[in-house]
């Protein structure tokens, strides 16, 4: 799979995946993976006659991703998703439900999906906490 | 002309699960359209915080149950994948055959839902009745009229003997004529066609630019199936993807009505073909390691499993995107212009799996 992934950063992001659309390829998926505590890798998933091209672009929490949205309007879900579960926010998109897809107001704060702790997500701050409560399964500390 | 806010769901009589949609209309048309989603969510990929990798089997059948035997077999391959293990030749037979019934109760499940939402309640009822059929030799030769629960990491855990794939085709043999009955009465009809042809019209540009899988993508003239990836025994079967032109809800129906006889097809193919020898082989090492992607062409769609492992009993992200997570942006598109009375008709028509998009 590393082999088809173009790893970028936040300013080629938008532009390498029009390239990929004008190549004709189908948005498929966007997967958030936390790799540690500061850190999520975000690995948007394509599709061109069922060869798949993977862009990555590693995170630091607290910062703003730009939406993928005004190439891909499909990834509006899976970037709200992410807000939600991930508590990484995204910049530019389409239809924003602002951290309320999935979770509710008194939800605000917390990432369920990150078993790290997430520092200065916009949805920590707009609650006044950044640290989410869940521990490691392995016993490591959030 | 002032514009009015009208909220259908997340309870509705024609929403066999709870999904929101906002929409805007002018008069009696829709201008605009916001989907909610939330009501059900239950944090299944996290699960795999807490279970062994081999228990993660049960629970991605139950993201869904139309299509579990999918999910499964969808999970398997991506393990045996990244552990660098293949199923015997009989179980990638077996895992077609079931996956296959799998596909023909949910399309026959959806037409008779599909009649119901345009008021035709006694074809509603034929398509119930020849399910009953399709859940009936899952009964008999699983355990189970739903979740089947055959898969394993390593290939399947259950066997067909002779006796019982004889008597499956000639099941399949009544069920194609009971099938084949009713096509007429579906797709000539007057009044099913005034409801469905020319509403909800998706390009094949559209169709690929919002991200579609499944029928609602081939319904616009897109050949395009995951099983054409050949996994399990399909690279050994004879199968063309089942493709309609016209993109709008009728087409959609056609696609899905003609795949529950292109599946009876891909079943006696597999039955004929079907091998001896082992149902799985025992997993031994290391737990996996690494990345791996799984993609399986559910009822609805391509299914997309993201596996990342650490080498160790419990898995670092399970990632699935569900078909009807892909689909529902193409409600986007399709809604606008069309009048109020049409939102039924068009939004069961892209076969819309809750269950399987609140994982």
């Amino acid at each position: 799979m590393k082999a088809q992934s173009l790893f970028v950063n936040m300013d080629q992001l938008l532009g390498e995946a029009a390239k990929l659309q004008v190549e004709g390829y189908r948005y498929v998926a966007l997967t958030a993976v936390e790799i540690d505590g500061q850190t999520v890798e975000l690995i948007y998933h394509f599709d061109l006659n069922l060869g798949m091209r993977h862009l990555r672009l590693s995170v630091q929490k607290g910062t703003r991703v730009p939406s993928i949205t005004p190439v891909y309007l499909a990834a509006f879900l899976a970037e709200n998703e992410i807000q939600d579960l991930f508590g990484v926010v995204f910049s530019g998109l389409a239809v924003d439900f602002k951290g309320t897809l999935y979770t509710e107001n008194e939800m605000r704060g917390r990432v369920p999906f990150c078993r790290y702790t997430v520092v200065g997500s916009e949805k920590g701050e707009a609650a006044g906490q950044g640290d989410n409560s869940r521990e490691d399964s392995s016993g490591e500390a959030s | 002309m002032k514009s009015t806010v009208i909220p259908i769901g997340p309870q509705h009589p024609v929403l066999p699960e709870p999904v929101h949609l906002k929409l805007t209309v002018v008069d009696e048309v829709i201008t605009d359209v916001v989907p909610s989603l939330g009501f059900v969510h239950r944090g299944l990929e996290m699960l795999v915080d807490s279970r062994d990798y081999h228990q993660v089997v049960q629970i991605v059948e139950r993201v869904c149950g139309i299509c579990s035997m999918m999910h499964a077999m969808c999970y398997c391959q991506g393990i045996e994948e990244m552990m660098g293990i293949e199923a015997p030749p009989r179980a990638k037979y077996l895992r077609v055959i079931w996956s296959e019934l799998h596909r023909m109760h949910s399309h026959l499940l959806w037409l008779g839902l599909f009649a119901d939402s345009f008021g035709f309640e006694s074809l509603f009822m034929q398509f119930w009745r020849i399910r009953e059929k399709v859940l009936d030799i899952h009964e008999a030769t699983t355990g189970n009229r739903v979740i089947v629960s055959v898969n394993k990491i390593g290939g399947v855990g259950k066997d067909l003997d002779d006796d019982q794939i004889e008597w499956i085709l000639s099941e399949l043999k009544n069920i194609k004529r009971e099938v084949r009955r009713l096509g007429p009465t579906l797709l000539d009809d007057y009044t099913v066609k005034k409801r469905t042809v020319g509403r909800g019209v998706l390009t094949s540009q559209q169709a690929i630019d919002l991200g579609t899988v499944g029928p609602t993508l081939r319904a616009s003239g897109v050949a395009r199936d995951m099983r054409q990836l050949g996994y399990a025994a399909l690279g050994e079967l004879d199968f063309e993807p089942v493709i309609e032109e016209a993109g709008d809800s009728w087409a959609r129906c056609k696609v899905r009505f003609k795949e529950v006889l292109a599946s009876i097809d891909m079943i006696r193919q597999a039955a004929g073909k079907i091998p001896a020898g082992d149902i799985a082989v025992r997993v031994k090492g290391a737990p996996p390691e690494g990345e791996a992607i799984s993609r399986v062409e559910q009822p609805r769609g391509e299914v997309f499993y993201y596996i990342k492992s650490k080498g160790q009993k419990k898995l670092e992200r399970l990632r699935i995107r569900t078909p009807t997570f892909a689909n529902l942006p193409a409600l986007l598109s399709i809604l606008p212009g069309l009048y109020l009375s049409d939102v039924p008709v068009v939004v069961l028509s892209i076969d819309p799996c809750i269950s399987c998009t609140e994982r």
